[in-house]
């Protein structure tokens, strides 16, 4: 290679940077551009409402409900703490942290149920030929145009005592005495799993529709196992899916209202249900604003987790 | 179908069009759920040429947190006499004068000057009711009349008990079984209170609304309930008695009034005063299954309604009755944490 | 154990060599638990759809067959036009969140990590991470004031509302199939000369398609359910099928509104059959 060809490849490369950087940027005003509408409607009526709540977190609680216009903690005070109506006593609150936990347990177990349930069938319909496949989607959701809480009725007819499956059970000589589903954690949970599985099922199969398929082939060409293959190839490569699939399951769990109010018989009580409690019957809002950011932390933080540990291993893998 | 096509059609334009046209022949009600009559709507429709609107609501909280800030769009509502203090203090209501309307005169002595609103200036009664106990007596044939069913249950009941969600009727029946007043801050009682609700909860099976069908599907054999929730569930299932607590029971009333920000106040007192003609009054009562308050109603009544024990308080149990009072805020402050603690 | 493994090869390799496509793609137990998870989904809709042939009015017990509860559905006007408002809230609120979500989705997914870009990821997600009645207080104060101020008291609140916490929802799907999208095929289009907007209509928006249309249907699914903020945000007259419920939850539900959401499930189901004929002939 002659000198001088060197010096114009040189500097044919450093205007191919200029260029680059020049429609890079360009490209990251597009982009921001195409996001502004979203963040728009957001802004106005998810963002902003969210600092009303913020701000009431620390006003006063109005004694009739609503609030007053007078600073106070008094809201975050008894997130955490409680003070013993009868002899004064500041202690942790108990009531709140068991209401928390068992939150995030029924959460997590009905994301798992939800995982292991909706992942087989997303594959099963993304596998289906492609004339077909949008058939079997709708199949998935035609359920959920029923509304809400009479899908939850028709899951108490089902579950209850006296119900369709206690009948047969008994009728087929399985049991001899009703198993008692309803208003326990299991049936919140089956609930839960139920009434949010199309919101696994739809991101998984949108992100498996479009796996290579010639790497799953190569990959038994290499002689991996069938078991090998789904958690060697395909896991990671729909991993985006199964992301979006379980935030969309777990988060709108944690905060749950309907199902845990139906099914749950109210016995114990959800995060969501407290929170209703305090902007209700409790009147005492800047308490239900508190938890209710409480909350949004709690979620944002394991959020934030999440992505720092997959951020640092693709570091590591890099 | 022509019919369903049109109907679907001119919701769609009311929805999207139609949007701000408040003015004369409209009156929008905001009631609870399931409460008001279509025949006695469209009674008032017809008489006085007035398009109405009825909203649902299912909690006094509710309707009290979407009229505050106002915007809502609301003529007329209808509080219970627990929260219709608040309503007044806070300047919500427009003061009508029902007291001075044309048929004030058929409403009874008794109701003209309710503890809740003394002189009626803002409220037409529309019917009123109790707290009480269901039992299906195919399942249980002790006592009824008595609150120990919830707090202190025989064996055989456990794990057969419904409650509702309704935390000031629960606390009070619990105020009331230990011998405390309404709204009372003594915690010598309250300790009591609490300790008697933990304690009972294990004999819960549930804390639920949908007493009826709880009840006529042999889910619960007792269950906290309404006098005319009760009365349904009978009439499916003849088995299902109503009690009255003798150790006290909350009784309630809700009220019509009128919004300040009203956008049809002519037709709001057009509506509040025809509420209090007997055969308007029958018919609320025919179709919420609860007593109304206005004198020669009954003729206009149903069978069923005018001899149910539910509805006719016998005289034995009138006197353990009580109106609860909106309750002070940090009286509410200690029921929020002894329910919480209920239920965490 | 190498007998088995071998044996394993074989079979690998005869699928390959008879039906290549089909085997590569087989995974054992998946389409059992498939089924499985079909009849779950089901189980509850047709106990529904039964019990709307209920003739007793408790929706807990069976009393015999007939229609009684259909013409009550269909002489109750006000059922019917709940239902229309809910369906009209969520068609409206599923078209605009998709699209507003299909925009957002290729803003933040087609290029590398650039400053501010978790921050909108979080501004999107926002509504998922906040409790319905959270959300629903602040939206009915919120809109309160604009009402004052505008005047304007009718649906496109609710539909706002709605948009609103529907982006998250068609969002997610939409970028799940974005992320890692191939670029070649835009790259190779682009190469031979396709304006950019004939490639976004010509590429780019077909490959996205069947995250667009999961992000939509799960969106209006989404607020077809929606109780709690709709119960807090509608207006005079303004009450759709889950606040009409709600209202009744205390008295207890009739089968009337099972006989409601069979009717409407018969109608969709026969819709998209129809859409299917229609579209394989």
């Amino acid at each position: 290679m002659s000198p001088d060809h060197k010096d114009t490849l040189v500097k044919s490369s450093t205007r191919h940077t200029r260029a680059f950087k020049a429609s890079r940027k360009r490209q990251l005003q597009n982009n921001l551009l195409l996001c502004v509408p979203a963040l728009l409607v957001l802004a106005l009526a998810a963002v902003g409402p969210l600092l009303i709540v913020l701000v009431y977190t620390f006003l006063e609680a109005g004694p009739y409900g609503g609030v007053v216009w007078q600073w106070s903690f008094e809201g975050w005070f008894e997130v955490f703490l409680k003070r013993d109506i009868f002899d004064g006593t500041v202690s942790i609150a108990d009531a709140h942290l068991s209401i928390f936990w068992r939150s995030f347990k029924l959460s997590i177990q009905s994301t798992l149920l939800a995982l292991v349930l909706g992942f087989p069938t997303a594959y099963f319909i993304a596998t289906r030929p492609a004339a077909t496949r949008n058939l079997w989607l709708f199949l998935i959701t035609i359920p959920f145009w029923t509304n809400l809480l009479i899908r939850t009725f028709a899951i108490m007819q089902l579950i209850r005592d006296q119900g369709i499956l206690n009948t047969l059970l008994i009728g087929f000589g399985v049991i001899d005495t009703p198993i008692e589903m309803l208003y326990t954690e299991f049936s919140i949970m089956l609930g839960m799993t139920y009434v949010y599985l199309p919101l696994m099922v739809l991101p998984l199969y949108a992100s498996i529709e479009k796996l290579d398929f010639r790497l799953v082939e190569a990959a038994y060409d290499l002689y991996a196992g069938r078991l090998k293959v789904l958690f060697r190839i395909i896991v990671p490569l729909v991993k985006p899916g199964i992301v979006a699939g379980c935030i969309l399951v777990f988060i709108p769990s944690l905060g749950a209202y309907v199902t845990p109010r139906v099914l749950g018989g109210g016995k114990n009580l959800m995060l969501g249900n407290l929170i209703e409690l305090q902007f209700g019957q409790g009147r005492n809002w800047p308490l239900g604003a508190a938890l209710s950011i409480t909350l949004l932390c709690v979620v944002m933080i394991s959020l934030l987790f999440y992505v720092r540990s997959t951020q640092r291993k693709e570091a590591d893998r890099g | 179908m022509n019919n369903l096509i049109f109907r679907f059609l001119s919701v769609v334009f009311a929805c999207l069009f139609a949007s701000a046209v408040h003015g004369a022949g409209e009156l929008h009600i905001f009631n609870w759920g399931d409460y008001t009559s279509p025949e006695l709507v469209e009674k008032f429709e017809n008489e006085h040429d007035v398009k109405v609107t009825i909203t649902d609501y299912d909690s006094n909280e509710t309707a009290l947190a979407k009229v505050r800030p106002g915007g809502h769009g609301f003529d007329v509502v209808v509080p219970t006499s627990t929260h219709l203090p608040i309503w007044i203090e806070e300047g919500l209501l427009l003061e009508t004068r029902p007291d001075q309307m044309e048929n004030f005169q058929h409403v009874s002595e008794q109701w003209r000057n309710p503890d809740w609103e003394p002189g009626r200036r803002y409220s037409v009664p529309w019917v009123w009711g109790s707290s009480g106990i269901s039992v299906n007596t195919s399942m249980y044939d002790g006592d009824i009349n008595t609150s120990k069913l919830f707090f202190d249950p025989p064996q055989e009941l456990a794990g057969k008990i419904n409650i509702v969600p309704e935390m000031g009727d629960v606390i009070h029946m619990a105020i009331f079984y230990e011998g405390g007043d309404s709204c009372t801050s003594d915690k010598e009682v309250l300790k009591r209170v609490r300790d008697l609700l933990v304690n009972a909860k294990a004999n819960w099976k549930s804390i639920d609304y949908g007493t009826k069908e709880k009840l006529v599907s042999g889910d619960v054999a007792v269950s906290m309930n309404w006098n005319g929730y009760s009365m349904r569930a009978r009439t499916e299932n003849p088995d299902i008695r109503y009690g009255y607590a003798v150790e006290g029971y909350p009784l309630w009333m809700d009220n019509v009034v009128v919004l300040k920000d009203a956008q049809n106040v002519e037709n709001a007192k057009m509506f509040q005063n025809f509420l209090m003609a007997p055969e308007n009054a029958a018919l609320i009562s025919n179709f919420a299954n609860y007593a109304n308050a206005i004198d020669g109603s009954e003729a206009y009544m149903l069978e069923e309604l005018r001899t149910a024990t539910e509805v006719m308080i016998p005289a034995e149990f009138q006197g353990s009755g009580q109106f609860i009072p909106p309750c002070p805020p940090d009286v509410q402050q200690m029921y929020t944490a002894i329910w919480t603690e209920l239920q965490k | 154990m190498s007998v088995l493994r071998n044996a394993r090869k074989l079979i690998v390799a005869r699928a390959i060599a008879g039906n290549r496509h089909f085997a590569v793609r087989y995974l054992p137990g998946f389409s059992t638990i498939a089924v499985l998870c079909f009849v779950l989904l089901y189980a509850p809709i047709v106990a529904l759809v039964i019990y709307s042939f209920n003739s007793g009015t408790n929706i807990a017990l069976w009393e015999g067959f007939s229609l009684h509860w259909y013409t009550v559905a269909w002489e109750n006007e006000l059922v019917q036009e709940v239902t229309f408002r809910s369906l009209i809230v969520a068609s409206m609120a599923a078209v605009t969140s998709t699209m507003l979500a299909t925009m957002a989705a290729l803003g933040t997914t087609r290029t590398g990590d650039y400053r501010g870009r978790m921050l909108i990821y979080a501004t999107i997600n926002q509504p998922l991470m906040v409790p319905e009645i959270v959300t629903g207080v602040a939206l009915l104060i919120f809109f309160a004031i604009v009402k004052a101020f505008t005047g304007y008291h009718g649906l496109a609140y609710l539909i706002a509302a709605h948009t609103a916490f529907c982006i998250p929802f068609a969002y997610l799907p939409i970028r799940a199939r974005l992320e890692g999208m191939d670029s070649s095929l835009e790259t190779a289009a682009q190469d031979l000369y396709a304006t950019p907007v004939k490639t976004f209509w010509r590429i780019t928006l077909p490959l996205m398609w069947p995250g667009i249309l999961a992000g939509f249907m799960l969106a209006f699914v989404i607020s077809l359910d929606d109780v709690v903020i709709t119960e807090l945000v509608k207006s005079a007259g303004q009450d759709t099928l889950p606040t009409y419920m709600l209202g009744q939850l205390r008295r207890g539900i009739t089968p009337e509104v099972n006989a409601i959401s069979s009717a409407l499930l018969g109608i969709s189901i026969l819709l998209v059959s129809l859409f299917f004929v229609l579209r394989n002939r």
